[in-house]
C-alpha cells in the first residue's frame, strides 16, 4: 500500500515498530553469499518446519497490525564473520551460533527458543574464552558499524523491518526539512570522502552537479566491485539494500536529479535480486516514483547489470556500459559531474558512500566527525581475507592501525608468520612488516604516503609462504586481462610487464628485467588514460620497493625464498623418510625417478619436468621442494 | 538460420526491453540465458530489430567477459581467481578440474558438451576461499580432492538423468 504523506509514514512506522517489539525471540540467519554457499537457506527452511511442527507462533514478515507475541525468523545480510559461517543469531539475547548445520536446528529451537538456554557447543570459542554473545567476540567488539549498521541485524528482504528500524527517516528529513543546499552543505561539512577508492569529496561532487543548469541529471551508484578480494559493497547491497536506495534518493534531492541507476556486476546475482525486491517494495510504498510522500519530488531507480569487465568500475567506462556500449573510459574533461550518463550531469558514488549518507543526514555532520581522524572522518568497511584466522567483513573508524585490524579483529595469521598485506586491489600496493607498516593508520592520506591506497577496501593478508614476485605477477596478469585496450600504455605496457614477470618467476630473469620493469612502471603510471591504467603498475612498484631482495633472489640466485615459484625449485627425495615403496617412480610421467625396492629412490634432475606428481603421490612426505 | 519459434523467443525478449538500444547488454544476457551462449544468427536478428549495425552489437558482445560466442557445456564450472582464492591456493583446483575432464586453457568445453571449465574474476565470496561455482551455485573451501568428488557427483547426476 502506498504511503501518501509524512504523517501516514509516521503512523505506519509506529505500527511496524510495535510489531517488531512483539517478536519476543528473533532468529537471524545469515543469508549473504558466503553463508548461503554454506547451506544457510536449508537451515532457514528446517527452522521454519520445526517451529510450525511445534505449533509455535511464527512470523516471517512484519505485520502492519501487531498482535500476539511471535517468533521472528529472518534471512539477514552478511554478519561479517564469514570464516565461521553459516551464522545464526538469536535476539534479543544476542547469542551468536557458528558453523550451524541443519541437524542443529532441533536443539536450537528446543533450548534457545522454547527454553532460554544457550547451545554451548555452537558458540564461538578461542584459546582463552568462550563467547555466547556476538558483541563480546573480539572480532565484533573492536568494530564500529555505521554503513554496516543494519547488515546482519535486519531482514534483508523486508521494507517493513527497515522502516521499523528508522529507515527512510533521513530521506523524509531531506524532503521536507532541508533544501538541496542544506543537504549538500551537511555532506560537505561531514567531509564524506568517496569510499570507492579515490577518496574524492562527496559534498564537492554533489555541489558541482547541483549547480549545473541542465534539468536532466542522474544519480549513479557504482556497485561494480571488481577488485579481487573485496566484498564490502556486495554485502551492503545484499544485506541492507534499502539503505543504498535511501542514500541515492537523498543524493537526488540534493542535486535535483530524478533518475537513478545502480550498476551491479554480473558476479553478484544475489545482490541484484535483493535490490530488485527492495526497489519493488520502495516503489509500492511510495518512496520511489512520482510525488514521493506528496512532496512534489519524483525519483525513479533502475538496476543495470554489468557483464564482466573490471574496467567498468571506472566512472566513464561505467556510464558507457549503462548506455549499452563497450565499457571503455574516455578522456576527461568533461568530467562526469558535467557530462556523465547520457551526456548529462551525473553524481557517481559507490555503494558504501551512499550507505553513509542517511546517518549523516539523521545525526548530523558533527556526529560523523567524532569518528576517524582529521579529514578522514567516519568509518571504512574492509574485506579481510587471505591467510588470516578470521576472514570476513569488518568496519572500523578511519585511522585504525593495520595491527589492530589484522591481529585484534582478524585473530592473527593463519599458518605461518605475517609477511605482507595487499591493500586496495590491483590498483593498490603491498605493505610489509619491516617498514613498520603494521602501525600505519588506515586512512586515505597515510596510505598514499607509502605508495598504497585504501581502494575500495580489500585487505588480503599474506603469510611467509607467499612469494611477492609471484604476487606481482598475479596482479599484472589480472590487469593485463582486464585492460580494455583503448590506450597503448596500458594495453601494451601491462602485457610487456607481465612477460618480464613471467620470465622472472620462471627462472629466466636478469637484473635488466628489474630495471625495465621500473622504467615501464613509470611510463604507464604517467601516461595511461584512466585511473586503472595509471595504477596498474602499483603492485609491482610497491613489491619492488619493499621486497626487492626477493626479486634479486629470483634473478641472481635463481631461488624463490618462499618456495612458490616451481621453476626455481627442484624436487628431491629425503633419504631418511623414503621407504622405497616405488610409488613415485610409478607415477612419474617421464621416468625420472629410479631406485631399488625398500631403498631410498632418487630423482634425475635432468629428466624431471617438475610436475609434482611424485610429491602428491608420496605417502611418507619424503619428496620435497628445495 | 533461426526458426520461427526462436524468432518468437527473441521477439519476446526484445518486447520486454521495449526495443531499447541502451539495454543491449541486458537483452544479450537474456538471450545467453536462453541458449547458454550468443549464437551469431541471434545477434544478427537483434541488431536488425534494434536498428543498430552488426558491428556495434558484435563489439559489445566481444567486450564483456560474460558473453560467449561459443556454445558452453551443460555444467559451467568457474574457478575463482581472485586474490584471496589465489593466496589460498586456487591454482591446483583449476588444474584438477582440467585434468579430470581433459580440458586446458584453450580447450574449455568437453566434446560431449557437458562441462565447461573457466576462471572467473573475484566472486566476492573471499571469506570462503578458495571457491568455485557450478551454474552459479557456490561451492566453498575447495580442495583438489573436493573438485574430483564434485565432478564425480555431477557425472552421476547426468547418468541418472539418462
Amino acid at each position: 500500500m502506498k504511503i501518501n504523506t509524512r504523517e501516514e509514514l509516521n503512523a505506519i512506522r509506529a505500527r511496524y515498530k510495535a510489531s517488531l517489539d512483539n517478536q519476543y525471540k528473533q532468529i537471524l540467519i545469515c543469508a549473504g553469499t558466503g553463508c548461503v554457499a554454506g547451506g544457510s537457506l536449508d537451515i532457514y527452511k528446517r527452522l521454519q518446519e520445526i517451529i510450525e511442527e511445534r505449533d509455535l507462533k511464527l512470523t516471517l514478515v512484519l505485520e502492519e497490525e501487531p498482535h500476539d507475541e511471535m517468533i521472528g525468523l529472518k534471512k539477514s545480510g552478511c554478519h561479517g564473520f564469514c570464516e565461521m559461517g553459516p551464522l545464526l543469531r538469536i535476539d534479543p539475547m544476542g547469542w551468536l551460533y557458528i558453523k550451524v548445520k541443519v541437524s542443529d536446528c532441533e536443539e536450537i529451537i528446543e533450548k534457545s527458543i522454547i527454553g532460554d538456554e544457550v547451545v554451548d557447543r555452537l558458540i564461538y570459542k578461542d584459546d582463552k574464552h568462550s563467547y555466547s554473545k556476538q558483541e563480546e567476540i573480539p572480532f565484533y567488539e573492536k568494530q564500529t558499524r555505521v554503513a554496516l549498521e543494519h547488515c546482519g541485524n535486519i531482514n534483508a528482504e523486508s521494507i517493513e523491518e527497515y522502516l521499523a528500524m528508522d529507515g527512510y527517516i533521513a530521506a523524509t528529513k531531506a524532503l521536507f526539512d532541508m533544501t538541496s543546499e542544506d543537504i549538500v552543505n551537511e555532506i560537505s561539512e561531514a567531509y564524506l570522502r568517496g569510499r570507492g577508492g579515490g577518496g574524492f569529496h562527496t559534498g564537492t561532487k554533489w555541489k558541482q552537479v547541483l549547480r549545473q543548469a541542465e534539468t536532466e541529471k542522474y544519480i549513479v551508484c557504482n556497485g561494480d566491485e571488481g577488485d579481487p578480494g573485496a566484498f564490502m559493497d556486495r554485502s551492503m547491497m545484499e544485506g541492507d539494500p534499502h539503505r543504498v536506495i535511501e542514500g541515492m534518493i537523498i543524493a537526488g534531492i540534493a542535486t535535483k536529479a530524478h533518475h537513478g541507476y545502480i550498476y551491479v556486476r554480473a558476479e553478484y546475482p544475489l545482490a541484484v535480486e535483493r535490490l530488485r525486491i527492495a526497489i519493488e517494495q520502495a516503489t509500492e510504498k511510495g518512496f520511489l516514483g512520482d510525488n514521493i510522500l506528496n512532496s512534489g519530488f519524483d525519483f525513479d531507480l533502475r538496476i543495470s547489470q554489468g557483464a564482466g569487465a573490471f574496467v567498468c568500475g571506472e566512472g566513464s567506462a561505467l556510464t558507457a556500459s549503462i548506455e549499452g556500449n563497450r565499457g571503455m573510459p574516455r578522456v576527461k574533461p568533461p568530467r562526469t559531474v558535467e557530462q556523465g550518463l547520457f551526456g548529462k550531469p551525473t553524481v557517481l558514488n559507490n555503494v558504501e558512500t551512499f550507505c553513509n549518507v542517511p546517518p549523516i543526514i539523521n545525526k548530523g555532520a558533527e556526529w560523523y566527525k567524532t569518528m576517524g581522524t582529521d579529514k578522514n572522518y567516519g568509518t571504512k568497511a574492509f574485506a579481510l581475507t587471505g591467510n588470516v584466522n578470521n576472514t570476513g567483513l569488518i568496519e572500523v573508524p578511519m585511522g585504525t592501525t593495520l595491527r589492530k585490524v589484522i591481529f585484534d579483529i582478524g585473530g592473527g595469521i593463519k599458518d605461518g608468520k605475517f609477511k605482507a598485506v595487499q591493500i586496495g586491489g590491483p590498483s593498490g600496493g603491498c605493505l610489509c612488516l619491516n617498514e613498520g607498516h603494521l602501525d600505519l593508520t588506515l586512512d586515505f592520506d597515510s596510505l598514499k604516503k607509502v605508495g598504497a591506497m585504501i581502494g575500495s577496501g580489500g585487505l588480503v593478508v599474506m603469510n611467509d609462504k607467499n612469494c611477492m614476485v609471484e604476487m606481482a605477477r598475479f596482479f599484472m596478469n589480472f590487469t593485463q586481462n582486464e585492460s580494455c585496450g583503448k590506450c597503448i600504455p596500458c594495453r601494451e605496457g601491462t602485457k610487456r610487464m607481465l612477460e618480464l614477470l613471467n620470465d622472472i618467476v620462471e627462472g629466466r630473469g636478469t637484473l635488466e628485467h628489474i630495471e625495465l620493469l621500473e622504467e615501464l612502471s613509470e611510463t604507464i603510471s604517467a601516461t595511461a588514460l584512466c585511473g586503472l591504467g595509471k595504477s596498474a603498475a602499483f603492485p609491482v612498484i610497491s613489491t619492488l620497493k619493499y621486497f626487492r631482495d626477493e626479486y634479486i633472489a629470483h634473478v641472481v640466485d635463481k631461488k624463490c625464498p618462499a618456495g612458490v615459484c616451481k621453476a626455481l625449485m627442484s624436487y628431491e627425495i629425503d633419504k631418511d623418510k623414503c621407504k622405497g615403496c616405488s610409488k613415485c617412480a610409478r607415477v612419474c610421467p617421464v621416468e625420472a625417478i629410479s631406485g631399488e625396492i625398500k631403498k631410498p629412490y632418487t630423482i634425475d634432475k635432468s629428466k624431471c619436468i617438475k610436475c609434482g606428481a611424485c610429491m602428491d603421490g608420496c605417502a611418507f612426505k619424503a619428496v620435497q621442494l628445495v | 538460420m533461426l526458426n520461427q519459434e526462436e524468432m518468437k523467443k527473441l521477439d519476446n525478449i526484445l518486447v520486454s526491453y521495449d526495443y531499447n538500444k541502451t539495454l543491449i547488454i541486458a537483452i544479450m544476457q537474456e538471450v545467453q540465458k536462453e541458449y547458454r551462449y550468443l549464437p551469431k544468427e541471434a545477434l544478427r536478428y537483434i541488431a536488425k530489430k534494434l536498428n543498430i549495425s552488426e558491428a556495434k552489437i558484435y563489439s559489445v558482445a566481444t567486450f564483456y567477459e560474460n558473453f560467449s560466442l561459443e556454445p558452453k557445456g551443460k555444467y559451467v564450472v568457474k574457478i575463482c581467481n581472485g586474490t584471496a582464492c589465489h593466496v589460498r591456493k586456487s591454482e591446483p583446483i583449476l588444474t584438477e578440474f582440467r585434468n579430470e575432464l581433459g580440458l586446458s586453457e584453450t580447450k574449455v568445453t568437453t566434446d560431449d558438451m557437458t562441462f565447461t571449465v573457466e576462471t572467473v574474476s573475484c566472486l566476492g565470496a573471499c571469506g570462503l576461499a578458495p571457491v568455485c561455482t557450478v551454474n552459479d551455485k557456490v561451492y566453498p573451501s575447495m580442495t583438489p580432492d573436493k573438485a574430483k568428488d564434485l565432478i564425480k557427483q555431477l557425472k552421476e547426476e547426468i547418468a541418472n538423468e539418462n
